[in-house]
This record gives structure tokens, sequence and C-alpha cells, in this order.
């Protein structure tokens, strides 16, 4: 690798400047306002702030409600990841095959990553609504089982976990066909004359040189699933039926913007921060020495 | 993450846009403009923006300038956002369950105290009681009624004939509307007997009153902070119960929260239907059946008959405005109270006119006569006997609270939950909530 040395000493700072910018104002300065938050009882409008030092974390992990909502997170973000990275592996590799019309599969497989997850959990709404969906209508022809979401909590989770996988499902494909496609022809050959079958070559060969993307997309997704679904949620449960769908970013918006209740928010979103932190930095600990990198 | 640099780039885009904006000279205005933030969506949107037109035409000096910033929690907390950064509008549209906060905010100008400043004269009295009674404290009114519906009974026409029920005569007891629904069932005229809306507002907060039953303690909260939930109590737990298991065979099925239960009624599949009044307009476009309304059903003895309570949204006026502004702010209130725009904003939305020289009008035109499903309304606020347990809802952090009293509905109709298990954790909970407010509002 070859070093760059700058003439000057300030050109460096001048070029880290606009990112250091951005994550400062984007990134420290509400982790930090939100650390604030946390520690006072703060008025709807802010005029009357009152330190309550660790108050609002002793209430939260005093509440049975609030560790549901961590269960439910742990639920959805490890449905939302296995389904939208080992879906996306499955429709990868068949988006690498030789068949006629490739290019437009690819193109419409990356299509749900452009819908926005509000969007997208309107959509499912249309389809499985229990009062105006189209498919419960038809599945009342095949089975008298009832999928009411609005009261089972099981159907609700399962259906936001399947919008929210398939939201993110383009993103994991595009880097899913980028790793197959580097992996090289000639060792996939010389399996192949070795006898190995199709399953045989994507268990020894594929997967060990994937393995690096996957654990990409694992974090990722976990880190997805935990911030940024709020848009689905709000879409189609609203965190019902019962709080059966209330994860931690949902009952944290609850809170704070509808109930305006500040610093219980600002607590949870710093629980929130620390478990995605200690998660991530858990995974590439214990994770990364199963990976196999090129 | 993967979209910072998208997200950085419509953030510089939007600087540079608003750089733009700010650097184009305005065109030189001697009106003072007026800014209020609203949440009314669709039809409701266009007839607020029609009211504020007929303003502005109505005279020179003031420009109000309407803008909807989203859902009703949305609206309130980018007015909060916008206060903290001395940013306010003038006037701001606050749902009824936003009251308490509003009220003990510290950032509001009371209506009364504006007319009152810049000497308009406003008959208060004229002004429909449990619609102002809900807004007003220490005999003043805070925050002016702008948007107020009650929930009302709607029934199918059509399906009652075929059921060989009478189209003429919705129920008026609760037994009634048991007895009708097994009869519409077991005749095949529809799959459900009712359904409601707003499952909290309709079935909790509106029976208690309309039962004369207390929702909270300390008079529904008017009376000071330390409140707590009554609904666990008997006849709490007998209606929830009785919601509970007529979902079981049918007669009730759950359609969700606010409006989702909506297509339920309207596509025929429940026979009747629990909502605000409000929807009249909607249905009277978009329901294909005959239909018609009456008044809530009740119980009966030993529960006396009080009136139902209201729902909907006041405008309310921000402090530390300049005087010039706040005149205008008053003016435009007062343009909305009067009689005219009463009754036209009531024909128009099918929310309640507030005053009662409005409602005079309008029965002295026949308009009732001609629509009796808007008199249904009227006469359910008016009509009944009004008492303390009726008058209205005062609790802080409400909106959660409504909440948690949806969430814990959902578990008893599911059948997680007895009803009185659920209710007594959803009071609870309540509790908590109201402790907290209480905590952070010391006074």
């Amino acid at each position: 690798m070859q070093r760059t040395v700058f003439r000057s000493w300030w050109l460096p700072y001048v070029l880290v400047f606009p990112q250091m910018a951005v994550t400062v104002v984007f990134f420290f300065w509400p982790a930090l306002k939100s650390l604030q938050l946390s520690l006072y009882r703060v008025s709807p409008f802010g005029d009357t702030m009152t330190f309550i030092g660790l108050e609002n974390f002793t209430k939260l992990l005093a509440d049975p409600e609030y560790y549901r909502s961590v269960a439910n997170s742990l639920v959805f973000a490890a449905g939302v990841t296995v389904l939208a990275v080992a879906g996306a592996l499955v429709l990868a590799a068949l988006a690498t095959q030789k068949i006629r019309g490739l290019a437009a599969y690819r193109t419409l497989l990356l299509w749900p990553y452009g819908i926005a997850p509000a969007v997208s959990g309107i959509i499912f709404l249309f389809i499985f609504h229990p009062t105006y969906g189209v498919l419960p209508y038809f599945l009342s022809f095949v089975t008298a089982y009832e999928f009411n979401w609005l009261l089972k909590g099981w159907v609700a989770m399962t259906l936001v976990i399947a919008a929210t996988a398939w939201t993110h499902l383009g993103y994991n494909i595009a880097f899913y066909i980028a790793g197959l496609l580097a992996i090289p022809g000639a060792v996939m050959e010389a399996a192949d004359v070795d006898g190995a079958g199709p399953v045989r070559r994507f268990r020894s060969i594929v997967f060990p040189l994937v393995s690096p993307i996957t654990f990409y997309l694992v974090v990722l997704n976990m880190v997805f699933a935990f911030f940024e679904s709020f848009g689905v949620i709000d879409a189609v449960t609203k965190g019902g039926p019962g709080d059966a769908t209330t994860i931690m970013v949902y009952k944290l918006y609850k809170d704070g913007f509808i109930g305006l209740n500040l610093g219980s928010s600002g607590a949870q979103s710093v629980i929130l921060m620390a478990l995605v932190i200690g998660l991530t930095m858990l995974q590439f600990r214990f994770a990364e020495k199963k990976v196999t990198y090129r | 993450m993967p979209r910072t640099t998208t997200v950085w780039r419509s953030i510089t885009g939007a600087v540079a846009l608003s750089a733009l904006v700010a650097l184009a000279p305005s065109p030189a205005s001697a009106k003072t403009e007026i800014q209020f933030w609203h949440a009314m969506p669709g039809q409701l949107g266009d007839a607020t923006n029609e009211l504020v037109k007929q303003f502005n035409e109505s005279q020179s000096e003031y420009e109000v300038k309407a803008l909807r910033k989203g859902t009703y929690p949305e609206t309130l907390t980018a007015a909060i956002a916008a206060y903290r950064q001395r940013q306010a509008p003038n006037i701001v549209q606050v749902f009824e369950v936003g009251t308490q906060t509003m009220l003990l905010s510290g950032a509001v100008h009371p209506v009364y105290q504006l007319f009152k400043e810049q000497e308009i004269a406003v008959d208060w009295k004229d002004f429909i009681a449990p619609v102002v009674g809900y807004y007003t404290k220490d005999g003043n009114l805070y925050s002016m009624p702008f948007n107020s519906s009650t929930p009302i009974f709607y029934y199918n026409k059509d399906v009652f004939q075929k059921a060989g029920l009478d189209p003429a005569k919705p129920p008026q007891t609760w037994k009634q509307v048991e007895e009708y629904a097994k009869k519409i069932i077991a005749s095949g005229a529809a799959k459900c007997g009712f359904s409601t809306g707003w499952p909290s507002w309709t079935m909790v907060e509106n029976m208690h009153a309309w039962h004369d039953q207390p929702f909270a303690t300390r008079r529904n909260g008017f009376d000071g902070l330390d409140v707590q939930l009554l609904i666990n109590k008997e006849f709490g737990v007998k209606h929830i119960g009785q919601l509970a298991a007529w979902q079981k065979d049918n007669v009730y099925s759950y359609g969700g929260r606010a409006g989702t239960a909506d297509p339920k009624f309207i596509n025929g599949e429940c026979a009747m239907y629990i909502q605000s009044s409000a929807l009249i307009g909607g249905f009277t476009r978009g329901v294909k059946f005959a239909w018609g309304t009456g008044q809530l059903p009740h119980w009966g003895p030993p529960y006396p008959k009080a009136t139902s309570i209201i729902g909907g949204a006041t405008l309310w006026v921000m402090k530390g405005k300049p005087a010039n502004e706040n005149r205008g702010t008053a003016r435009f209130l007062k343009f909305v109270s009067e009689t005219n725009q009463q009754m036209w904003w009531h024909v128009t939305t099918g929310y309640l006119a507030i005053s009662n020289s409005a409602v005079k009008n309008l029965e002295a035109g026949y308009h009732f006569k001609k629509n009796p499903d808007q008199w249904t309304a009227f006469a359910q606020l008016t009509k009944g006997k009004a008492t303390p347990n009726s008058q209205g809802l005062r609790l802080g952090n409400f909106v959660q609270i409504r909440d948690v009293i949806e969430s814990e509905l959902e578990n008893i109709f599911a059948g997680k939950k007895t009803a009185k298990q659920g209710l007594d954790d959803a009071a609870a909970k309540s509790n908590d909530l109201l402790k907290e407010f209480a905590a952070a509002n010391k006074q």
C-alpha cells in the first residue's frame, strides 16, 4: 500500500472536515442531547427542566412493558434479519444463473428497496387487512381460521417482519449478486470436475466465500431492524394489538412524540444506542472469527 | 449508514434552496400575517382553507396563512418544536385530549383574555354548553372550539329490512342491539352485528358519560391533578365484558383503532356502527345502501342517562406574539365563531355548530327536518341531563392513556385477559401516567 503524503499539514483536516461536521451535527450532537434529556424531567413545551438523575432509567427498568418492547425488538430484528438475508442469498443465487432476461430480473429484484417503508406498509395493508385486504378474502374460501392481526399478536408480528424484510431485500440482493459474481469460475469448475453437486458446491465454496458479505449484511440488517423499521410499524399496526408489535424504537416514538414524555424517550434512546453498539461489538468480536476474508 | 449521502445531499439542497428563497426580494405587503397550523385532512382541509379564504377576503388588514402540519399529534409536536425555537404559529389546532397539556403549558394565550384585551365582545353564553365546558377553566374559555363531534349510532336500513326489523326504528338499548344483531346474523342479512370506531372514545369515555358514571376521580380531572381512573369499576367491567362476550359470536366485531373499522360498516359486513357524527358527510357521499342514525344505545336502569361528550379539536393561541398579530388572531377567531360561518361549517363538514344561534337558524331553515341525521348529535348533547360526569374529561398525558386503554381493550377482545384484569391493568398504568404528569406540573 502506498502512503499518501500531504504537502501541507492542514489539507487533510480540511478534506475530513465536511464528513466530521455532518457526523458531529447529525449524530453526536443529537446523541449528546438524548443523553442530557434522559437525566431530566421535561415539560412538554420545554419551559421547565428538572434534574432527576437516573429516575427515567430506573422507572423504565422497573416497567414490564419496557421489557416486552425489548423482547419484541429481539424477535422482530431476528426475524427480519434471517428472512431478509437468507431470502436475498437464495434470490441472488437464482439471479446469477445463466438465464434469459437476466438484467430485467436483477433490476426488478432491486425495486423494493426504492419504496419508502411507510408506502410498503400501506401496500401490505391493502393486501392483508382483515377488513378490506385482498388476501384474507381469498383465504376465507380455503380455511375458516381468521388471520385477524387486529386481535392476534403473532399474526401482526409475522406481518410486520415480512413487510420490513421485503423492503430490505433488494439492498441485500445487490450485495450478494456482486459477491457471487466475484467467485472465480475456475474454482467452481474444479469442484465440478471433482464431482461436487450443487449443494456441496454451495456449502463448501459459495457460502464461505460470501461469508464476509453475509456478516456485513447481518450487522446492517440488525441495526436497520432496530432503528429504521418505524415506518412499517406505524403504517400497519401502530404497535398493536395490545403491544404485540411495539418494538423499542416505536415505544420511544410513542412516549416521546405522542406522549410528550421527552425524558423517558431520551432514556430509551440511550439504552437503544447502547444495545446496538454492544450488539455490533459482540458480532465483530465473535462472528468475525468464523468469517473468511479473502 | 447507507443513506447518509442522500440525506446529506437533500439537506444541502434544502439549505441552498432556502437561502435562495431568503435572498429573493419579498413583495412588500402591508397585511399582517397570521400563521395557523392545523391537522385537517382531505375535504376537511379544503373546508378549513375555504373558511380562511373567506376571512382574508372579508377584510384587508390581516392575512391568515393556513398550513396543514399532519395528524393531530404531529401538529402538536410541530408547534412545540417551533415554540422552543421561538417560531411558534399564532394559532394551532389541538385535539381534545391535548387540552390539559396545553392548559398547563404556560405557552398559550387564553382566548377569553385575548378577547378582553382586544375589546372584542363575544357572547359566551350563546355557545353550546357541553362543547365549551370541555375547554373552560374557572369559568373562562381557554381555546376556541373549532371542530367538535360526538359519537352516534349508525345502522344499515337495507339489512334491517332484510332481517325483518323495522328500518325506521334503531335500537335504543344495548339489549336491543344484541337482540337485533342475533336476528340479523341468523337471517344472513349481514355477517356481524355492530362495530365501533375510536374504541376508547366511543366505548369507554362516552359510555361512562352517557350512563352518568365517573371516568376518573376529582370530577373527571377538572378539580385537580391527583386523579385516578375509575374505568375498572362495576360499569366499565360490565360493558367491556359484554363487548368481549359478543366478540365471540360476531354480535360485536372489533375493527381496530381510530377509523379503521369504517369499512366494516361501509361494505355492509356489520349492520350497525358507532362512530363520530362527523362521518355523516362522508357516509352521505360514500355509502351505497340506505342508512340512518340514532342516539347511542343505553343499558337502562339502574344507570341514569346523561349526555355524551365531544371529541375533535380547538384553536389555541400561542403567547408572546406582537399586539397587531394578536388583534388579527382575535378577529379571525371571532369570525370563525360567528353564526353564518358556524352554519356553513356544520353543513359542509358535519362537525357540530358551536353556538345556539347557529343551531336555531339551522332549525328555522328546516335544515334538521331535511337532514334528520344531523340533528342526532345535537339532540344527544343538548337534550339530555348534563352532569359532572358528562361535561368532559381533563387528564394529563391523555394521549398515552387512550393508547393504554386501547391496548388493553385489544387484550380483552382477543381473550388474553378478562375485562376486569384488562381494565385493572389499564387503570394502573394510566394512574402512573397521571402521577407522572402531576409531578411534572407541580403548581
